[in-house]
């Protein structure tokens, strides 16, 4: 039906998904403002009624070109908006700001020239102004990446918006990048498309190496071929100005740029520059202040490009705390009364003890730095026994050292926090890369059965609440509890409603009331497994606790029945936990054609894409889990509503068109083989490892074709 | 006691311990097997101080001498094979009050834990730390641990081990910030119940590596250095151990050693023809990682309220 042609006048005409749009060129030199084309959907499926709906939007849309036109001098009339490589052609600002719902900068640059600063104090500053934001990072493996190198780009994704924004986008409006080689990187990973402005260093046109003059002209035509929107600016230039080295400083000088552009709050970012620079004293504080100033002054003097972003966000939040996942981790650990976090450096998990080392005091709680990742779970597994609540963040490669010590925690049920901040697997992999890759390992990773809670936090928000949930449940159902996060949370800032803590949320104070000695230590209810149990300090409670197959007593037992016993008794804890939950509410109708199931960090993508699809009449709807061990309840009757259900995850699976692959051998994604073995029922699963965050536009590419498969094979059955 | 928040002492007057207080089950351990003499010491020890058995933990490994907290009516923790010092150092972490007692093997601390004894005699929390070094594996029926001379046969090596044997005092001597180190043999009842006494009173981590005999597998290792008392040397010091006479006539050999000199400490330990006994190190000066993990214990409820509000404050908009 898609593909029937229309013959006859279908001119500013074209289909999308059965509608008709209207489209109209926009000249040249205004695609910077307002893009390569302006179009709206005619809400018609009907060509005839298409046809005379059209000219209504053609005229608004000539109306708007003509008024762009007549804001901007004549002058600037087929050159490039802003080209500025020449200070004394640069034109006074122009009054012509563009209100937008959204908009997606990206910074690139070498490593350790402050991209990433650069853009958190934009994402933050974007934030506390009550805008949606999401950041995600972009960063080399190597800590020190050869300079002008593509593999080398470092640098940050900020994308703000009026409402709640809960992914990174698609492709970026606006990069301001460093130098060219830097954003080829970001050219192959499909960052960018036709018309978006790049702002870019000018000064390796100048460069004393022939080489370097030659890459960058190079670049320069390949990248105004690919329909870029390239304006060249003397960053360097202007730097030099008031600093002698500006590979510090330079990023500085972009915030203030991008603050003018974008109509940032300048007080606000300048408060967060003197946080940044608040060890190294006022002079620094100063210059780099004047850096942005200096950066400010530029983009108003030389740039056209000025974009309105209304906050609409502070209106939903009640009161927002601008936060990443990791920090929003690390306060969720002081919420729930965790007293220790034990840990080894690891990306991406580090920062969250990072931000414990600061802030954990105001709670009482202390951060532990172990000599390894064992020895890290080994002592909060101590603090537990003895009646502390603790906490151990690691990742994948650290989840994989941790696992004996899991395995003793579930066979001792030893209550205990674990966090896994997920990153590229296996082996070292991709250290500061997300992907979904624990989730089998943090199942069944265990020699034996290990049968232990997993959830997953999906939002920033969740992972500050999940730890509050993991910690009740670790003491509630005396067991580890595994929350999974990834890079992308980790790293990702967003403004969240401001927790409202509780003094609930916090671990009950230490018990040391006496045991009554009559109670085994593992008084296992026969119903639900569940037992409390002694701490030491507890007069009439000692017992030996032993990672050996046990009785009710504690005591090592290695005959059958108890055996089999504590096998059983620690599985029914999980069925206890499932019995008392609901089935998860699935985001869109409860029925229709295409389910798409989901976990972790991928929720804000995968809605965004079925909202998308929703809206253009398509009958799909999405299920997140949060609850991986035990899954929630209903399931399958959910998965029958549909006719076809699929997961989106970020890890390994088999293309089904790879070579030699087919339906029996394709090795499929985590969730979807846990899901099938659980209902039975044939799920079909769409996974990658890109490395970097799924992006709606990709997963509504895939819920496009998935329909069309659907509505190919229930024609042949026709 | 200083900088400690424990209330250990509170109760005890009005409860008397007796042996059998800190007695668990019947020891499974082989006859003649070294850890039966240990054990009874440690015992002692406890009986003598009157910890109170609520307040006490045995934290081990996985092998026989893992097997101790079982053997003691107080609490205990058998974890994992090479694991029990992260273990006790956690439960010491926030848990300051508790008196904590690591029972490891040769293979458990010397082996797989190498790691964890480094850093956690670095760490210098309060634990008595006892090796029992009986220079094999002894419960998964001896193979080579790396303190097995080169001349006694084991079922990974029956010709021998391929190297001359690791030597535990060195090492530990050689780490900064120890505390108390010291080597016993587990024949000597008197030798053993006063240096196992120092340590447990002693405040910081106790390394007391003790030469314990395996007659069941290596039962050459025990009996040459009961029939060649030269290769043992006594050291007392009015800073160490001092012993009645009767008991420094068993040993032929003796020395005046101060703990507190670390550069003798060390040269005694080089020393792999004649080995040392008694104390030969203590500094009870060291400081101790618990005092600084155990910061906020005492935080009141609304304390960590307005904290946590606080925390939450950096990120406001
Ligand atoms: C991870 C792991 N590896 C290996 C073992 C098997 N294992 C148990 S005890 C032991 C060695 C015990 O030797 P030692 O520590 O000297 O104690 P002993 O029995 O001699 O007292 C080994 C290898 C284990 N339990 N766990
Ligand atoms: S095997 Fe050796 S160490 Fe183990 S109990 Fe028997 S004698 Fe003792
Ligand atoms: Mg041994």
């Amino acid at each position: 039906m898609s593909n029937q042609r229309i013959s006859g006048d279908t001119k500013y005409l074209f289909k999308r998904d059965r509608t008709w749009w209207v489209k109209l060129s926009v000249p040249r030199p205004l695609r910077g403002v307002l893009g390569y084309d302006l179009r709206r959907s005619l809400h018609t499926q009907d060509i005839e009624a298409a046809r005379r709906a059209r000219w209504e939007a053609i005229e608004e849309f000539r109306a708007k070109i003509e008024k762009l036109r007549a804001e901007q001098s004549g002058e600037v009339a087929e050159a490039p908006a802003a080209t500025v490589s020449d200070p004394d052609r640069t034109r006074p600002a122009k009054d012509g700001i563009r209100r937008v719902d959204q908009h997606i900068v990206e910074i690139v640059s070498d490593s350790g020239e402050g991209a990433q600063k650069c853009g958190q104090i934009l994402g933050l500053v974007s934030g506390k102004m009550g805008n949606g934001v999401w950041t995600v990072e972009i960063i080399p493996a190597e800590i020190q990446p050869p300079a002008r190198e593509r593999q080398g780009a470092s640098g940050i994704r900020v994308r703000m918006g009026s409402k709640k924004i809960t992914n990174m986008g698609n492709e970026a409006d606006m990069v301001v990048a460093f130098n060219e080689q830097v954003l080829y990187s970001r050219i192959d990973n499909g960052a960018y498309r036709k018309g978006t402005i790049v702002l870019l260093e000018s000064m390796w046109a100048e460069d004393p190496d022939e080489r370097i003059r030659k890459q960058y002209q190079e670049a320069l035509a390949d990248f105004h071929a690919q329909g870029l929107i390239v304006h060249e600016l003397p960053i360097q230039k202007e730097c030099l100005k008031l600093v002698n080295d500006p590979r510090r400083g330079k990023n500085m000088f972009v915030l203030g740029m991008l603050c003018r552009i974008y109509h940032r709050d300048t007080d606000k970012a300048k408060i967060e520059i003197a946080k940044t620079f608040k060890k190294k004293g006022d002079k620094v504080i100063k210059i780099n202040h004047d850096l942005f100033d200096a950066g400010y002054a530029f983009a108003r003097d030389n740039l056209d490009y000025e974009f309105e972003i209304p906050a609409a966000e502070k209106d939903r939040l009640k009161s927002a705390v601008v936060i990443n996942g990791n920090t929003a981790a690390g306060l969720g650990v002081m919420a729930a009364g965790i007293e220790l976090v034990s840990m080894y450096p690891i990306t991406p998990a580090t920062s969250a003890s990072h931000y414990l080392a600061e802030d954990f005091h105001l709670t009482g709680g202390f951060v532990h730095q172990a000599e390894d990742e064992i020895a890290a779970i080994g002592f909060a597994i101590g603090a537990s026994y003895a009646g502390k609540t603790a906490c151990t963040i690691t990742s994948g490669p650290g989840m994989a050292l941790k696992t004996e010590m899991i395995g003793l925690a579930v066979m001792a049920e030893i209550p205990l926090v674990i966090i896994d901040v997920q990153r590229g697997s296996p082996s070292t992999g991709l250290p500061t890369k997300v992907e979904q890759g624990d989730l089998l390992a943090s199942l069944y990773g265990a020699p034996g059965d290990s049968p232990k809670i997993v959830i997953a936090a999906a939002t920033i928000s969740e992972c500050f609440h999940f730890v509050v949930m993991a910690r009740k449940l670790a003491e509630s159902f005396r067991t580890p509890v595994i929350l999974l996060t990834d890079a992308n949370l980790a790293t990702g800032v967003q403004p969240i409603e401001r927790p409202d803590v509780s003094e609930e949320w916090f671990a009950a104070p230490l018990d040391q009331s006496a045991w009554d000695e009559n109670v085994a230590p593992y008084d296992w209810d026969e119903a639900t497994g569940l037992s409390d149990r002694p701490i030491p300090g507890m007069r009439g409670g000692e017992y030996i606790l032993t990672g050996l197959a046990h009785n009710r007593h504690s005591k090592i037992a290695y005959d059958s029945a108890s055996n089999q016993e504590g096998m059983n008794m620690r599985s029914r804890k999980l069925t206890t936990l499932a019995a008392t939950m609901k089935p998860p509410e699935v985001h869109g109708d409860p029925t229709g054609d295409l389910l798409i199931v989901g976990w972790g960090s991928t929720l804000g993508a995968i809605e965004e894409a079925v909202d998308l699809a929703r809206l253009q009449g398509k009958k799909v709807s999405t299920l997140h889990l949060r609850f991986l061990s035990p899954l929630e309840p209903g399931l399958k009757k959910i998965f029958s509503g549909f006719k076809k259900v699929m997961t989106i995850e970020i890890n390994y699976s088999d293309d089904p068109d790879a070579p030699m692959i087919n339906k029996e051998n394709r090795r499929i994604s985590q969730l979807a083989l846990m899901l099938r073995a659980h209902t039975l029922i044939d799920i079909d699963c769409w996974s990658k490892v890109p490395g970097h965050p799924l992006q709606p536009g990709a997963i509504g590419r895939v819920i496009d074709a998935r329909l069309a498969e659907i509505e190919g094979a229930s024609s042949c059955s026709a | 006691m200083f900088g400690l928040k424990g209330d250990w002492s509170l109760e005890v007057k009005d409860r008397y311990f007796t042996l059998q207080d800190y007695c668990g089950a019947e020891p499974r351990w082989c006859t003649g097997c070294g850890d039966h003499g240990i054990l009874a010491a440690v015992h002692r020890v406890c009986r003598d101080s009157q910890i109170r058995p609520e307040k006490t933990v045995a934290v081990s490994g996985i092998g026989c001498s893992s097997r101790l907290p079982h053997y003691m009516n107080t609490y205990g923790f058998h974890g994992l094979h090479g694991r029990a010092l992260p273990v006790a150092c956690g439960i010491k972490s926030r848990r300051p009050d508790l008196d904590v007692w690591v029972a490891t093997g040769d293979g458990d601390c010397f082996s797989i834990g190498a790691a964890h004894w480094i850093h956690a005699m670095r760490y210098n929390m309060d634990l008595t730390l006892l090796v029992f070094d009986n220079g094999i594996y002894g419960l998964t029926k001896k193979q080579t641990s790396p303190t097995t001379p080169m001349d006694v046969p084991t079922n990974t090596h029956p010709s021998g081990a391929l190297l001359p044997p690791l030597n535990p005092l060195t090492v530990t001597l050689g780490v900064t910030n120890i505390s108390f180190v010291a080597q016993i043999v587990d024949w000597n009842a008197v030798l053993r119940h006063e240096v196992i006494k120092k340590a447990h009173e002693h405040k910081g981590t106790s390394f007391v590596r003790i030469i314990q005999r395996c007659p069941v597998y290596v039962e050459a290792i025990g009996k040459r250095l009961q029939n060649e008392p030269a290769r043992l040397k006594l050291l007392t010091h009015e800073k160490g151990i001092q012993l009645d006479d009767g008991v420094k006539n068993m040993f032929p050999n003796r020395a005046e050693h101060d703990p507190s000199d670390l550069a003798a400490a060390r040269a005694l330990a080089q020393d792999e023809e004649v080995l040392p006994l008694g104390i030969l190190y203590h500094n009870p000066d060291a400081p101790r990682y618990e005092t600084m993990s155990s910061v906020g214990l005492e935080m009141s409820v609304d304390e960590k309220l307005a904290g946590m509000n606080e925390a939450l404050d950096h990120f406001a908009i």
